[in-house]
């Protein structure tokens, strides 16, 4: 995997590819295997990503009973067409927490970077493709966008709580939605990069504080934030704004916050909401009963 | 690591660590016991036995044990599957030195009388590292092909080994050896590029000092 953003751009303006193709080509290298058989895997996380999706049960609650039924609840209230960020943002929220809540109830979805993070990336593409009606191949190829900024991001930092915090979950997803969003609208790998980044840039900080340590509060609707995020990341890369701090030192900045934060922020489940008296009395009233 | 380690894996949920990390230790364990597993017990260690009911770690474990894979729905209902296969398993905690907080200790055994003891980390994303086999040290991810040999610790039998997997054309990744005294028990962890040919193994066995071989591969 590439290690940095600069060099896979360097990459696809010199060989004249797009960032897709130049994050397939290194993994045809690296496993050895045909340019098809990567495609055809990349395209069957995406298939599976769309049945995640297609398969949530509004009914079920998670075994802690912490979470559950909120994806049926937005459903609901965007198809009353009230909300206040309008019909496509409202399915984008609707999907993340979808995603959260089928992987808090033990059901089948793609880790993307993580499990606790597995609703931004596909909120946003499964949203834009329902959208726009782009071909299941061309989202194929937006997910080597996102595969390639994740690569990144796990090669320069981390993409665990545990390691830096939810900014290396949430974080890294809403990167890697929003340059494989910014990829669907035509951006250029430059622009892909930038979005990128910006994404980071507005998650950089954010602690992992899951109450009880389990992936549910908050973790399900911090994937809301991760993809909302990612649309306004992309949408700033597609105006032509750039990240005045380039994309590798973004990342190179959250793996040093990362590395900074308190342990108690990292995935162990005793700062932020996890300490707070009602997070202190649901781990409580869990560990009892 | 690969970019299907980014996008990927599809996994039941909710903790690529806690669950899929949890069931592919079991699966490892059926693989390296190489017969059904009869009974098991089950030592969770730190976070995993802090968090692991949450998490499901206790269904995935049991479900990896039966040979379910980390995306195969029947997870969360993996105690009652046990139950109707005839795999009886206890969970418990326990404190293990020097060990990640997402530990495990497996004691399996099989149908046979065959018995395995196994140290596990789930170390993230679903990746794993093996501590420990029958109580000597090892350190393996069991993402490659992996041979595991016992044998007695004297001359001659590293070099046995390595130059089977050579003339069967197999080249080795990365080597360990462990020993827990000279002249006692010895393991060799070798990660190799290709599959081993047909035959290979028991070839292996028959070489004086070898005890047992195990072939570990996951694909």
């Amino acid at each position: 995997m590439y290690q940095s953003l600069g060099e896979l751009c360097r990459k696809a303006e010199e060989e004249k590819k797009s960032f897709w193709e130049v994050v397939q080509a290194d993994d045809c290298r690296e496993r050895q295997i045909p340019e098809k058989t990567s495609f055809a895997q990349m395209k069957a996380m995406y298939l599976a990503m769309k049945e995640a999706d297609a398969s949530y049960d509004p009914k079920l609650y998670s075994r802690s009973g912490l979470t559950g039924r909120d994806g049926g609840k937005m459903q609901r209230y965007v198809d009353r067409e009230e909300t206040i960020c309008g019909p496509f943002l409202g399915r984008v929220m609707e999907k993340a927490l979808k995603m959260g809540e089928s992987n808090a109830c033990m059901k089948r979805i793609v880790a993307a970077p993580t499990a606790g993070a597995c609703g931004v990336v596909p909120a946003v593409l499964l949203a834009m493709q329902e959208t726009a009606g782009y071909s299941d191949e061309e989202m194929t190829q937006a997910l080597y966008v996102a595969a390639g900024i994740g690569g990144v991001i796990a090669s320069r930092a981390f993409i665990s709580g545990a390691q830096g915090g939810c900014q290396a979950e949430v974080g890294s997803a809403s990167s890697m939605a929003a340059g494989a969003a910014a990829f669907l609208r035509g951006a250029d790998a430059s622009a892909i990069a930038h979005g990128a980044a910006m994404a980071m840039k507005n998650l950089l900080g954010l602690v992992c504080d899951p109450v009880a340590g389990l992936v549910e509060v908050p973790c399900v609707k911090r994937n809301v934030a991760g993809a909302v995020v990612a649309l306004a990341a992309a949408d700033m890369a597609l105006a032509g704004i750039r990240s005045k701090i380039p994309p590798d030192e973004v990342i190179d900045a959250m793996r040093s916050v990362g590395q900074d934060m308190p342990v108690c922020v990292r995935e162990t489940g005793e700062g932020g909401l996890a300490a707070t008296p009602s997070g202190e009395r649901m781990k409580d009233y869990l560990t009892q009963g | 690591m690969n970019i299907l380690d980014i996008i990927g894996p599809v996994m039941v949920g909710p903790s690529s660590s806690h669950t899929a990390g949890a069931a592919r230790i079991g699966q490892v364990a059926l693989k390296l016991l190489g017969e059904e597993v009869r009974s098991a017990k089950i030592r969770l260690h730190g976070s995993f036995l802090a968090t692991g009911k949450g998490h499901g770690t206790d269904r995935a474990l049991v479900a990896g044990l039966l040979g379910l894979s980390v995306d195969d729905r029947r997870i969360p209902d993996s105690f009652w599957l046990a139950k109707e296969r005839g795999m009886d398993f206890e969970i418990s905690g326990i404190t293990l030195a020097d060990a990640h907080p997402n530990s495990v200790k497996l004691e399996v055994m099989s149908e046979s009388g065959r018995k395995l003891e196994l140290v596990a980390a789930s170390i993230g994303g679903g990746r794993i590292r093996i501590c420990e086999i029958d109580g000597l040290r090892a350190d393996f991810s069991a993402e490659a092909p992996t041979v595991v040999v016992f044998n007695q610790d004297r001359p001659g039998c590293i070099v046995k080994v390595t130059s089977r997997l050579g003339s069967a054309g197999v080249n080795i990744a990365t080597m360990q050896v462990y020993r827990d005294e000279r002249g006692g028990h010895a393991v060799m962890v070798i990660e190799v590029d290709q599959q081993l040919p047909e035959g290979c193994i028991g070839r292996l066995e028959q070489e004086e000092g070898i005890e047992k071989v195990i072939y570990l591969c996951m694909e």
